[in-house]
């Protein structure tokens, strides 16, 4: 049974338009140490399927239809003491933004400590021990010192793995990290993805990776999910994603990659631009994009195609496959 | 920090510096000082001879200059009414003026700080939109104006507070405190409140609005995703960084609030520097009218340079130097 199960799960904003989707009938799991990798454009609903995971939405979303099965209950059907028990506890987020995302006014050890005594039975010595052990573990220098110093004295990279420590702290067994790496400088990049990597690895810690970045996912997951528009599009062992994808989008991502391009040509990119959420077309809402569109999708929404380890939902492949 | 100080004093005596330039400056304009000061039957003459005798016909920056030397010294010259030296007579007036502005600011304190976070967390519930409404009503009536209604509502109509005066106050050295009596604090109540009916609610309407902005922040988000306890987040990473500015517009307001102490205490004839100020006025005081000008000055650049002190020990990525702020 898997770790962690999202079926059929649904995201609605109330607008003064009316209610906008941004996620429909997502649906994905993870098992025990598993790493996923979740790719898609701006706007495809990756981050807010993260935060939907721990019911974060920012109000008024709310989780409109679905579930989220973890270790045997449904976290979308939870309270908010239950939900703050899993929390910071059992499933950890990394952000974007390390310069956004500690609070500039407090010390990088009263940040780690309070998790550790809100969750764990700990006395204040105890989890200050254990947090310059983290802040060990995912290499800071000097971390005896730097515990009591604030976010503005360390750089952007540190701040990350800072972040990292205090994900770990708690020994999670779900950590859901979106975009990690995107607002740091290309050389460091790596660096952190690198540790996390080996950290999650260490502690058999299931990773979900929220990116754009195809190339991160392909070093980085087993299995990848690629949403478009709010759904899931295409979902397989990250490896045949990247040498034999099915959804003509997935294809257009992988095109794209500029490790694909010969230098002095242009990138190839995917024509048009993501639709908005007010203005999702109909039938499949990437046929106005696409070289494959035939009629059917301008109209009828396309049902998931199983094959092996494969999931598409795009009228084309289905169409192919039947005329062998 | 040393440098810090240093360079605020230096700034404090150019501002000091200017304000008895132009406070000394509109003397002239105020009337003439020998008609309060000598009765009706002085003849002309009279009146040029001792024109002479106090100077008031010297050229006007030979007049400063006399008025600079000696104000070093900390001699403002002598009241014309009071015919004693104005900044002792300023002084004496000193401390009820002082305890009308911390009765009105520990209002505003404990009043603004749990109120502002509410509507800010609450921004649909029927209190926010209450006090939402309230504020706007609250800035816009004028304080002479609520101070009258408080009278007649808690004085007159139910007989409650007293309307006028500071009641029985008590000497502590030179300091006068009505804060030590039952009697000196219930006339202390109603002065407060229509004194801090101005500045309540432009901070819960600034309090609300920063908690608001702190509350979308990628940290808060953070600290929730954390697992922390609601009251954690609230009153410890937001309200902290919320507060932040609301220290800064804050210092500057309780300077400003000294200015509305003028029409406070005169509505409530409490005998203090603002009361005497507007007698000075009438009477064409100008040493008191100047001694108090400056001493306002002085006490808004003390309480600018606490403020600052104060921000830089609650914000950390400040660090209070002598360099450029």
């Amino acid at each position: 049974m898997a770790l962690l199960e999202v079926r059929g799960l649904e995201v609605r904003f109330p607008m003064r338009q009316g209610e906008l989707t941004a996620l429909r009938d997502v649906s994905f799991s993870l098992d025990k140490g598993e790493r996923l990798g979740i790719v898609g454009e701006s706007g495809a609903g990756k981050s807010v399927a993260a935060f939907a995971i721990l019911n974060l939405i920012s109000r008024p979303g709310y989780i409109s239809n679905g579930e989220i099965i973890f270790e045997g209950s449904d976290l979308a059907k939870m309270n908010a003491r239950q939900l703050r028990s899993i929390r910071g506890n059992r499933i950890n987020m990394i952000f974007q933004d390390p310069m956004m995302t500690l609070n500039p006014v407090l010390t990088i050890g009263t940040q780690m400590i309070e998790c550790l005594r809100t969750h764990m039975n700990m006395s204040a010595g105890q989890a200050r021990e254990k947090a310059i052990d983290k802040l060990r573990q995912v290499q800071i220098p000097s971390p005896e010192e730097r515990i009591d110093q604030y976010p503005h004295e360390l750089s952007g990279g540190m701040r990350q793995r800072v972040v990292i420590a205090i994900a770990l702290l708690t020994d999670p067994s779900v950590i859901i990290a979106d975009e990690p790496t995107t607002a740091l400088d290309v050389t460091i990049q790596a660096e952190i993805m690198e540790l996390l990597l080996a950290l999650c690895e260490n502690s058999d810690v299931a990773l979900m990776l929220i990116t754009h970045d195809l190339g991160v996912v392909s070093q980085v997951t087993q299995r990848t999910v690629v949403m478009y528009a709010g759904r899931v599009v295409e979902e397989g062992p990250t490896r045949q994603i990247i040498e034999n994808a099915r959804h003509p989008y997935t294809h257009g991502l992988i095109a794209a990659l500029p490790e694909r391009t010969n230098p002095g040509m242009r990138l190839n990119q995917i024509p048009g631009v993501m639709p908005s959420l007010a203005a999702i077309p109909p039938g499949c809402s990437f046929h106005p994009r696409c070289e494959h569109a035939m009629d059917v999708c301008r109209s009828e929404l396309p049902d998931y195609v199983m094959d092996g380890g494969f999931r598409v939902a795009c009228h084309w492949v289905a169409h192919r496959e039947q005329q062998p | 920090m040393i440098a810090f100080l240093v360079k605020r004093f230096g700034q404090a005596l150019v501002v000091m510096f200017v304000i008895s330039l132009i406070s000394f400056s509109i003397q002239d304009n105020l009337g003439d000082p020998l008609r309060e000061l000598l009765g009706q039957s002085v003849s002309e003459a009279e009146r040029q001879v001792l024109r002479d005798e106090m100077g008031l016909n010297d050229p006007f920056l030979e007049q400063y200059w006399r008025f600079l030397k000696k104000a070093v010294r900390g001699d403002l010259g002598n009241s014309y009414f009071f015919k004693r030296p104005a900044l002792e007579v300023i002084m004496e007036k000193f401390p009820a003026t002082m305890e009308l502005v911390l009765g009105a600011t520990l209002i505003i304190l404990f009043l603004s700080i749990p109120i502002g976070v509410y509507c800010a967390i609450n921004p649909r519930s029927w209190f926010t939109k209450v006090m939402m409404g309230m504020s706007i009503i609250g800035i816009s009536i004028p304080v002479f104006l609520t101070a009258i209604m408080l009278i007649y509502l808690f004085s007159i109509a139910l007989g409650w507070l007293p309307s006028f005066g500071r009641g029985e106050t008590t000497m502590i050295g030179f300091w006068e405190t009505g804060m030590l009596t039952w009697d000196g604090l219930v006339h202390l109540i109603l002065p407060s409140v229509a004194l801090s009916s101005i500045m309540l609610p432009l901070f819960i309407r600034l309090i609300r609005s920063e908690m608001m902005e702190v509350l979308e922040q990628d940290y808060i988000r953070f600290a929730w995703a954390k697992g922390l306890s609601r009251k954690r987040i609230w009153f410890l990473h937001a309200l902290k960084n919320t507060l932040l500015p609301v220290i800064t517009v804050g210092g500057v307001q309780i300077g400003t609030m000294i200015a509305y102490t003028i029409l406070t205490e005169t509505v409530f004839q409490w005998p203090g520097m603002g009361f005497l100020f507007l007698e000075a006025v009438n009477r064409v005081d100008t040493p008191l009218i100047i001694a108090y000008l400056i001493v306002v000055g002085v006490i808004f650049v003390i309480t600018n340079t606490v403020v600052d002190l104060i921000y830089g020990l609650v914000n950390p990525t400040v660090r209070l130097a002598g360099g450029h702020s």
